[in-house]
């Protein structure tokens, strides 16, 4: 145990746990949520632990409540998070929508199953990576990150909670039925404080305060409710004040700064993982469980000469476009194994420009890839 | 002695967000009274102002949360109560309280008004009742009356309403009260009663909508309403609120129905936490 209560040492748990885990030690002490396969262990793990550390699980009515009671605990001054799949994961899609615009720290765990509708719930998928960007109305910018193992899954669940606090943004961790089900070594060290992010609070005094003043980095400090402040937030257009505002002058200065604000960082908040592509005429750009089984058919491709090499997504949101882009001047082609009909390979065929021929290789979902699907792709391109 | 005080100014006036006047509600319209009878009774509760939070859903109620200075959340539609949840539980200290209307509590939001009384949370809950949706242009909803005109029941509502006090103290709300914005002392006194009582309180506030239901309803003018209140409503406190039903032409039954004790889901919450704590050890 950590001083915080949170757990330290080394275990064997599945996915869905040390994701709890992470939690607790990244400070979050509010949970809502809703049982759904196979995102239910960690609300069940939430359940059982955050009493210990002092938090609070509510098991809500809904994905829609849980999705409006974390972003009410966030403006308490709380750390608080959700995790859901598919059908809890469109529930959640308007209020996630509501955190976006009242720029409310909170991060929405999605362990994906395969739909459409209510589709395969025990069965992995990745088909709602578009979701995750673009599944709430309007135009906004968005955090996702995607853990490849139940360690990851730990880690990037810390690392969801300090980009959400950094950024003033809901963060989302896209996993998925494979990693959540899979049961791995853990390692789960004393997460030091410095290593935590909290909020940018308001230093200025109460009278005058600008709920959305935003600082030459374009994020707001954030009062909380009860300390005397008084302000208002609203899910409409707004200005500085938190008034609403009906105007198309109101609507760019604010939307343009929710989108710039994670633009601009986005060269501190995306990950990724290279191997083996300096001298790569090949890469196979993957995520998640995809890119687990992917390095696999990439060894075996390099077993058989072929110079490719792997470009694993941590981050898919904001997308790591920039790398992409430097990489088309340098290879033939990007392979791009997804358990979906073709969602993160658009972004990089569009990243790519025409410069590299793009190839996907689709799953519909169930199970994950036969790396043989994979090595065949990349034989295919390396011609 | 001379005074700086304006004989225009009233008591209301440091609680409302005077750059944010004029108000968007139509003349005759109910909320602004009832906002009225809210800020007088969190004057005489004596209750520290930086501590409460007002959380409002989507409608012409919901913009109450704008118009008061108090720290206040204008959500999405229907989904003020569990973000009001959310935000008590993250700070016990805060008095959470809920403006909204019968749209955005009943019907939209139904399932969480339910769930919300079902477990005690710690709140206040002023539920506006207008008959209609007034944002949108007038439109029927949970609480139309029978046979009332709407801009989308143009031959008379089929739907029979919902009796909302019934509806909450059966779903475990420990305080429940009725008032039309006309008995202004009562859901003032009533209102300052719910802030200071612990657990999941509601008080279902009749105002009139002349511009919409009103009009479409041969009471066009808020004075109408206002007369219809006075002519049929009875006081009835204690009353079962299984016979407190609204209909065409029976009495506007007001008062306080429900008034009991039962542990808070705060309170329930801690319990976990020492249960679990013990464990352990």
């Amino acid at each position: 145990m950590s001083e915080n209560g949170a757990l330290c040492g080394t275990y064997f748990l599945n996915g869905d746990e040390p994701c709890a885990e992470g939690a607790m030690s990244a400070g979050c002490r509010f949970f809502a949520g809703y049982p759904i396969t196979p995102a239910t262990e960690v609300a069940e793990r939430m359940s059982e632990r955050l009493p210990h550390v002092g938090g609070i699980y509510v098991q809500m009515e809904d994905e829609i409540a849980s999705m409006n009671a974390i972003l009410g605990a966030s403006w308490a001054g709380m750390k608080s998070m959700t995790s859901t799949s598919g059908p809890g994961f469109s529930l959640m899609m308007e209020n996630l929508g509501l955190g976006v615009m009242l720029e409310t720290p909170c991060v929405v765990v999605n362990i994906q199953r395969a739909g459409p509708s209510t589709g395969l719930p025990t069965l992995t998928a990745q088909g709602d990576m578009m979701q995750a960007r673009w599944g709430s109305h309007g135009s906004y910018e968005i955090i996702a990150l995607v853990p490849s193992s139940p360690q990851e899954i730990f880690d990037l669940t810390i690392e969801a909670f300090n980009l959400s606090e950094r950024y003033r943004v809901p963060v989302l961790v896209m996993s998925d039925e494979a990693v959540g089900h899979m049961s791995e070594k853990v390692v789960i060290p004393e997460i030091a404080p410095e290593n935590l992010v909290t909020r940018p609070r308001p230093n200025d005094g109460r009278e005058g305060y600008l709920p959305f003043k935003a600082n030459d980095d374009l994020i707001p400090p954030m009062a909380i409710a009860g300390e005397g402040y008084r302000f208002h937030v609203t899910g409409l257009t707004h200005d500085e004040r938190g008034y609403p505002v009906m105007t198309a002058e109101a609507q760019d200065k604010l939307v343009r700064r929710l989108v710039d604000k994670i633009r601009v960082h986005r060269n501190d908040i995306i990950k990724y993982e290279e191997i083996g592509v300096e001298d790569a005429e090949v890469i196979v750009c993957a995520y998640g469980i995809s890119a687990r089984i992917a390095r696999l058919a990439v060894q075996q491709a390099r077993e058989e000469s072929v110079r490719v090499g792997l470009l694993r997504l941590i981050t898919v949101w904001p997308f790591a476009e920039d790398r992409i882009r430097e990489l088309a001047q340098q290879v033939k082609a990007f392979v791009v194994p997804e358990i979906n009909y073709g969602q993160i390979v658009l972004e990089v065929e569009r990243c790519a420009a025409g410069k590299a021929r793009t190839l996907l290789v689709e799953h519909m979902g169930g199970s994950v890839h036969n790396p043989q699907t994979i090595l065949d792709a990349i034989k295919k391109v390396a011609k | 002695m001379t005074s700086s005080t304006k004989v225009e100014e009233y008591i209301t006036d440091s609680l409302l967000r005077q750059d944010r006047m004029p108000h968007i509600w139509c003349p005759g319209c109910g909320i602004g009274p009832a906002v009225g009878c809210f800020i007088r009774a969190i004057e005489s509760s004596g209750l520290d102002q930086d501590k409460i939070a007002l959380i409002s859903g989507i409608g012409c109620t919901g913009r109450v949360a704008g118009y008061v200075k108090l720290d206040s959340f204008h959500t999405t539609h229907g989904r003020a109560l569990p973000f009001a949840m959310g935000l008590g539980l993250g700070n016990p200290e805060l008095n959470v309280v809920v403006f909204s209307g019968d749209g955005d509590l009943i019907a939209i939001g139904g399932n969480h008004l339910i769930h919300t009384a079902r477990r005690n949370v710690d709140m206040t809950v002023i539920c506006l009742n207008n008959f209609n949706y007034g944002m949108t242009g007038g439109q029927m909803g949970p609480t139309t009356p029978l046979n009332a005109r709407s801009n989308t029941s143009p031959y008379g509502n089929i739907e029979y309403p919902f009796n909302v006090p019934y509806l909450v103290a059966a779903s475990g709300a420990t305080y429940v009260a009725r008032w039309t914005m006309l008995h202004a002392r009562q859901l003032e006194w009533s209102i300052a009663e719910a802030l200071t009582k612990p657990g999941f309180s509601f008080i279902e506030v009749l105002g009139p909508c002349p511009t919409l239901y009103g009009r479409m309803n041969k009471m066009a003018r808020g004075m109408d309403s206002l007369n219809y209140y006075k002519e049929n409503s009875v006081v009835r406190n204690g009353a079962d609120p299984k016979d407190v039903d609204l209909t065409s032409d029976g009495p506007i039954v007001v008062g306080k129905f429900v008034d009991i004790e039962r542990p808070t889901f705060w309170e329930q919450c801690q319990l976990v936490i020492d249960r679990a704590q013990a464990k352990k050890d």
